[in-house]
């Protein structure tokens, strides 16, 4: 690293340029990966955070499992209960609505769940539980009442953060539910399972006409989250990408422009393990100095804009796409450098340079 | 004997046939004394400096270096050998841009895994033996061209090499400055024991080599008093 810290300290002006560029790429692909956390769970966290490892859907085993096209029945949940393995097994029904206070109005996750269940606060027919969210939207407070649907109903409490498919949750009675979900009847969307080891699934599934699945594979069966999760993904996938290249296009350049230092550098004795040493710590100086600040800035921007966009801050949306860039950049340099291993040293001698 | 060369010869491809370079040329400079080595363009002088300093092979014959059978060396073998026992001036006055004076003297202990800062005294000593010890803080631009190649010598000075391969010194240099560093190569060669070759187009300093060389062709004469 002899050289290449003092290459680091004169030619200023192309790392500053070069590292701004770093810096720019991870606080880009920063806020997009908090971006896309907090969609998601703005789609999907009523369902990620239910207390049931696995979900049964209505249907066929061979169609793929969908929240808007599941109806199940009332002896598939008896049945799905009585099954050895099955801590329990509770309906849960899921539609939209709009629930009504006053003049203000907001569209809402209608939740049903029968009385006493462990999916949701306690809430019985006639009352409803808000999120915090909806409590907020609406401006009301537990005592108050509402009309979601047709049904005008007390606030029984206001509770947690639970959000589906870009909508607050409101929890409801299921026989409240049943009657402001058209074409539920008697039945629920889906069962929440909590199992043991010795359960044989694909065999109830089979018996029963059901098809379960983990809660957390559950998600992709919420239309609009797969989509939409999708296509960020895709661009996160993509600004990876660029980082490398851009990255690995700037130390080609570089590695060209200093293949005359290199030829001197061969020729008076160093290795190419030495020199590829110097030029990969010299990309990872650029890259953890780049990335570290990148992170941070978007860190900070996430912070401050919590209240106002879905952004999510965590490890896995600060640090973990700092480490990829980390990673795929020394990869885009690690390429761009390997040209240094061709340099002939004998171009040293009577080179005019 | 510090650097011997025997029954060298050295083909370039030239289209479907070869071009000889070096034609079974015996070359051998004691330690302690410079050859200097001269010839029109293109004569070889060049790839008989590239076959002593080990970037070459050469297609037959012997390089001894300090007793080190070269042409046996694998390739790593060659480049721990130029980083520890001889040492290059190029014609050039080539400097890593980015470093001081002192700083281009380290890194020959950098490249050969010792410490940077163990070696500054060492480095100053040199500088202070070519007079450049009030340039140490300057890069190569705030350099003249003399200053560069006193630089450069300091430089291939720093691992104490045995054999000391110096490529046209003085071609961009004027008269003057050029006579003072032929000066400064023979004396640092005396005084240090090394085996020194000068290649050179220019006649005008040889007084003060021990042995002159000529190559024509390929094919050198034998050396002679200077």
């Amino acid at each position: 690293m002899f050289v290449a810290w003092r290459d680091l300290r004169v030619a200023k002006g192309r790392f500053v340029l070069m590292g701004a560029v770093v810096v720019l790429m991870t606080l880009l692909v920063t806020l997009l990966s908090g971006l896309t956390a907090g969609l998601g769970r703005e789609s999907t966290s009523a369902i990620a955070d239910l207390p049931a490892d696995h979900l049964a859907f209505a249907g066929p085993g061979d169609r793929d499992v969908s929240f808007s096209d599941s109806v199940v029945q009332p002896e598939q949940w008896r049945e799905w209960s009585r099954e050895p393995g099955i801590s329990s097994a509770t309906p849960l029904g899921i539609a939209t609505s709009k629930a009504v206070v006053g003049g203000r109005s907001i569209a809402v996750s209608v939740f049903g769940v029968p009385a006493g269940s462990p999916l949701a606060p306690d809430v019985t027919s006639g009352q409803v539980v808000l999120s915090h969210d909806a409590a907020a939207d609406l401006d009301i407070t537990a005592g108050a009442d509402l009309t979601v649907g047709d049904h005008r109903l007390d606030v029984a409490e206001v509770s947690g953060d639970a959000s589906y498919s870009h909508l607050p949750v409101v929890w409801l009675a299921l026989p409240d539910w049943q009657q402001l979900a058209p074409g539920a009847g008697h039945g629920a969307t889906v069962i929440a399972l909590s199992t043991t080891d010795d359960v044989d699934l694909a065999a109830v599934d089979q018996q029963l006409g059901t098809r379960t699945v983990a809660t957390g594979d559950a998600l992709s069966a919420i239309g609009s989250y797969t989509s939409e999760n999708g296509s960020l993904q895709l661009m996160r996938a993509m600004l990876f990408a660029i980082s490398a290249l851009v990255i690995g296009a700037f130390f080609t350049v570089w590695t060209v422009q200093r293949s005359g230092d290199i030829a001197i550098l061969k020729a008076l004795g160093a290795t190419t393990g030495h020199l590829l040493r110097d030029a990969l710590g010299q990309a990872l100086v650029l890259l953890v100095g780049g990335t570290a600040l990148g992170a941070a800035l978007a860190a900070g921007i996430g912070l401050a804009a919590q209240g106002v966009v879905p952004f999510t801050l965590t490890l896995a949306t600060t640090v973990l796409p700092a480490v990829v860039m980390v990673v795929l950049g020394t990869a885009g340099a690690a390429l761009a450098v390997r040209s240094l291993t061709t340099v002939d040293p004998l171009t040293a001698l009577g080179s005019a340079r | 004997m510090t650097l011997q060369l025997t029954d060298i010869t050295l083909t370039y491809p030239d289209g479907e046939s070869r071009l000889t370079a070096l034609d079974h040329v015996d070359l051998t400079v004691p330690a302690g004394t410079t050859t200097a080595v001269i010839g029109p363009s293109g004569s070889g002088k060049s790839s008989l400096l590239a076959v002593a300093a080990t970037l070459i092979s050469p297609d037959s014959g012997r390089v001894l270096v300090d007793g080190t059978d070269t042409t046996a060396l694998r390739r790593e073998e060659r480049t721990a050998l130029r980083r520890t026992r001889i040492g290059i001036v190029f014609q050039q006055a080539n400097l890593i841009a980015s470093l001081t004076a002192v700083e281009q003297l380290q890194l020959m202990a950098d490249i050969d895994g010792r410490s940077v800062r163990d070696a500054r005294p060492r480095a100053m000593e040199l500088l202070e033996a070519v007079g450049m010890v009030e340039a140490a803080q300057r890069r190569p631009h705030q350099l003249s061209g003399g200053q560069r190649q006193r630089i450069t010598i300091a430089r291939a000075l720093m691992n104490d090499p045995a054999v000391l391969l110096v490529d046209e010194p003085t071609s961009a240099l004027d008269h003057e400055r050029g006579e003072a560093i032929v000066a400064l190569l023979t004396g640092m060669t005396v005084d240090r024991g090394i085996a020194t070759v000068l290649v050179t187009h220019d006649t005008s300093h040889l007084s003060s080599v021990d042995a002159v060389a000529e190559v024509v062709d390929g094919l050198l004469r034998v050396p002679t008093p200077a």
